[in-house]
């Protein structure tokens, strides 16, 4: 791809924030998933033009910056919901019945993990571990920790954020 | 003020110590008040108690006049994690406290019991601490009320105390404690990690002052070598060799890398480490440096450990402020700097040729060996990768000697092991054990056995590339080899308990999918193989399993095992073929009958009501997401099977047990 070529519309608030986080990192060797996870955390994901315009600051292939943000659980190439609730998925949670607390949130929210609600305001994700077993089964929203739940304590954790 | 000998080093200790700003361990001159803030206590409310406990100290120490005194580190910042205010110290003007200079509020990391989170303990001169568990703000108000006000413990809440006649059990004498030998952890729970003189003050960097004024980098490594400590990562390699290799290569440029990617679900203990004792990796990872000849090193941490970040990125700020990391370290010729790169969540990234390519920020795929990181690694150049626990064991080997350490263990396997002990278990934490111990004392004297009367059915160990270990085998004693023998591992110490309620056709689908899942797809086996297993595995645990299914599963286990590029694959169906040796019953029972023995898979569950139990009380028609149950006053309740999900909520709320599943 010639530069020039592909034109990136990408808004100026964004390229202003990316090109701090760039000059930042970009003199440290191997910084491009640092430079991602910042970019990640400014702007909530890590839409096609974003990593485009990062692709023409580092001069380094779309292709591979592609392949890292979709190899890595934490990037999102989606925007997300307004509230992200992470259900542990540990080997601890799951003995302890975090697969019901997943499949309880799946229903009262009619979403699968992974998905975000239409209305955009929760983001349903079923985690690796987060290391909190003594809490099992545990769950992260919007990273405050909630733990010892049932299945019934869904409708109640869910009303918080109503 | 930086440390340039080793005269510094002792200053500062003495000082630290003199101070009474140190661990409460051996502080004879305060009340010291230790709130424990690991992750899982501050999930807990752990901060919330501090809070309240300062507050209440400060009431009450300003009752009759205003006291001198001041908060510590208030320039601290109040990151995300970041403990900020770490300590509180105030002087007692109370007569009843002559014989103290006051009382000392801190903050350490967590001392392994996640069961009676959160947690503090309270010691006074020459006293074994009082430790309360399951403190809340209120309990913290009326702990300072009676405990320090009125020296009247309250005895109710206290976990280390005999019931009856209420005298205190030392904590080493807890059935807790009483098994565990604490090298790696001996410090979490005990210093504040965000305060390098309480490291110092418990001998921290001593290690390195040895290493760097007494030692050339060969003496290092044989001093690790005849330690015969192996990587506790889970590979079980011996470090000094790993080391030793590194260092006959002659290059410009060397790595010291740390593998921190915790990423077996169900292990926490290099969180914990890190959260409680980060200075310990530091330390150790500039002695490897020095042993090998390198002047860099990363550690990978992942990204879902945001408190265990902060604070090692505030204990490396600590010793490149002190000199313990940066140029000259203690005067010497050794250079030493160490970054931290950020593991975005893969769990091949665990694979430590994988982890390099991460770390260089590309996507982290393995490679075959050789050439061995030791030769080529980071950018080409040679590099170690160890696990934090096998970094936290470093400087205890160079303070007491490769001998002091192989004297613990078993032949082969010398020192401790930490292990995550949860699941289906009372005392739910971390522990750390001699090699050698059995399974059966971990169970029964320190998890304190199964809850709710249910019977051990399986322990795990390993996670993902591991195995499960039947009750007939509880008497093994664990060491590396042991538990390869009865085809488990020890990795790096996720150890999962599971009861009668667990299904082990389910648990095998549940790592399966994992492994489907984390493979990175560079290889064939694993990234088809996986999938074609779990698909059996799927249709297995629904009730449609047929009958060469088991035979398949078998067969693709162990062309997985043989043909994979990397450790992910090659032991990813070894939670298949563990359960398969020792529960081949219930996979049978699944396929044959139908039927799943401990009622876990929901697809093969019916639901019923037990006519002449029921009282027709409607809770759990109320309690049915799908209005599956109904029925009149005084009749009892019926379940349309049709609209049944399966999901137990009924037969969970029903308080007369009318309800059963088969």
């Amino acid at each position: 791809m010639n530069p020039g070529q592909y034109e990136i519309a990408i808004d100026p608030q964004w390229s202003t924030a990316i090109d701090t986080i760039v000059a930042a990192n970009a003199a440290q060797p191997g910084s491009l998933i640092q430079i991602l996870e910042q970019t990640q955390k400014e702007i909530g994901y890590l839409p096609e033009n974003v990593q485009a315009y990062l692709s023409e600051k580092l001069d380094i292939p779309l292709s591979e910056i592609y392949g890292v943000t979709t190899f890595y659980a934490l990037f999102n190439t989606e925007p997300v919901g307004q509230h992200t609730i992470s259900v542990c998925m540990g080997t601890a949670c799951y003995v302890k019945g975090a697969g019901d607390i997943v499949a309880e949130f799946e229903r009262q929210l009619d979403i699968k993990a992974g998905e975000t609600t239409q209305d955009g305001k929760f983001t349903l994700e079923a985690c690796r571990c987060l290391g909190a077993c003594g809490l099992a089964p545990v769950l992260t929203i919007d990273g405050h920790v909630h733990g010892r739940l049932t299945s019934a304590d869904v409708r109640n954790l869910l009303e918080n954020y109503e | 003020m930086r440390v340039n000998t080793l005269e510094d080093l002792h200053h500062i200790k003495s000082q630290s110590q003199e101070s009474g700003g140190h661990s409460p361990r051996d502080n004879h001159h305060k009340l010291t008040v230790n709130v424990h803030q690991g992750t899982c206590g501050i999930a807990n409310g752990a901060k919330e108690v501090y809070a309240a406990m300062v507050e209440s100290a400060q009431h009450y120490l300003n009752k009759d006049k205003q006291p001198e005194n001041h908060s510590r580190d208030k320039d601290h910042q109040n990151e995300n994690g970041h403990m900020g205010e770490s300590e509180y110290i105030g002087e007692i003007k109370n007569s009843s406290h002559n014989s103290l200079n006051g009382i000392h509020i801190t903050q350490t990391g967590c001392p392994g019991m996640c069961y009676n989170e959160p947690l503090v303990s309270i010691t006074g001169p020459a006293d074994q601490p009082y430790i309360y568990g399951q403190v809340t703000p209120e309990n913290a108000r009326a702990i300072i009320a009676s405990h320090i006000e009125n020296q009247t413990p309250i005895y109710e809440w206290l976990v280390n105390t005999a019931p009856i006649d209420k005298t205190l059990t030392a904590m080493q004498d807890m059935p807790f404690f009483k098994n565990q030998k604490r090298i790696a952890l001996a410090n979490c729970g005990v210093v504040n990690p965000e305060k390098i003189e309480d490291y110092i003050a418990a001998d921290g960097y001593f290690a390195l002052a040895r290493t760097l004024s007494e030692m050339q980098p060969l003496d290092v490594i044989n001093e690790i070598k005849t330690s015969g400590l192996r990587g506790r990562g889970g590979g079980g390699f011996p470090t000094g060799a790993k080391w030793e290799f590194a260092h006959n290569v002659s290059s410009d440029q060397k790595y010291v890398v740390c593998n921190a990617d915790e990423g077996d679900p169900g292990a926490f203990m290099d969180r914990s480490i890190l959260e409680g004792d980060p200075h310990r990796l530091i330390e150790a990872m500039a002695i490897a440096g020095y042993a090998i000849g390198a002047n860099q090193g990363y550690v990978y941490v992942r990204a879902e450990y945001p408190i265990a970040l902060e604070r090692l990125k505030w204990a490396i700020g600590q010793a490149q402020d002190k000199g313990l990391l940066g140029d000259h370290i203690l005067g010497s010729a050794f250079s030493f700097t160490l970054d931290i790169r950020l593991g975005a969540g893969a769990f091949v990234c665990g694979e430590e040729t994988a982890l390099l390519s991460s770390i260089e920020g590309k996507r982290g795929e393995p490679r075959p060996r050789p050439p061995f990181p030791a030769v080529s690694g980071l950018w080409g150049y040679p590099t170690i990768i160890n696990n934090v626990e096998t970094y936290a064991n470093v400087p205890a080997i160079i303070l007491n000697g490769a001998a002091w350490f192989s004297a613990i263990g078993t032949e082969k396997s010398k020192g401790t092991k930490v292990f995550a002990l949860a699941g289906k278990i009372n005392n739910i934490g971390l522990i750390e054990i001699p090699m050698g111990t059995t399974l059966r004392t971990i169970i029964e004297d320190i998890g304190g056995g199964i809850p709710h009367g249910k019977k051990y059915k399986a322990a795990q160990t390993g996670g993902p590339s591991g195995g499960c270990i039947p009750t007939d085998m509880l008497d093994i004693e664990i060491d590396y080899d042991n538990l390869q023998a009865i085809g488990s591992m020890m990795g790096s110490g996720g150890l999962i308990v599971m009861d009668e309620d667990t299904c082990m056709v389910d648990i095998a689908r549940f790592f399966l999918e994992f492994t489907q899942d984390e493979s990175c797809g560079k290889c064939t086996p694993c990234r088809i193989g996986t999938k074609r297993m779990l698909e059996t595995l799927d249709k297995i645990t629904e009730g449609k399993g047929d009958a060469g299914d088991i035979d398949k599963l078998e067969a693709l286990a162990h062309s997985i095992q043989n043909a994979s590029i990397c450790g992910l694959g090659q032991t990813a169906p070894n939670p298949v073929l563990s359960t398969l040796m020792y529960f081949r019953n219930e996979y049978e029972a699944h396929i044959h009958e139908k039927k799943c023995p401990a009622h876990a898979c929901q697809e093969m569950l019916s639901y019923t009501i037990l006519d002449d139990k029921c009282t027709s009380c409607s809770l759990c028609a109320r309690v049915c997401p799908t209005d599956a149950i109904s029925g009149k006053t005084k009749e009892p309740y019926k379940i349309d099977q049709d609209k049944c999900i399966k999901c137990g909520a009924c037969m969970a709320k029903c308080k007369v047990g009318a309800i059963e599943h088969s």
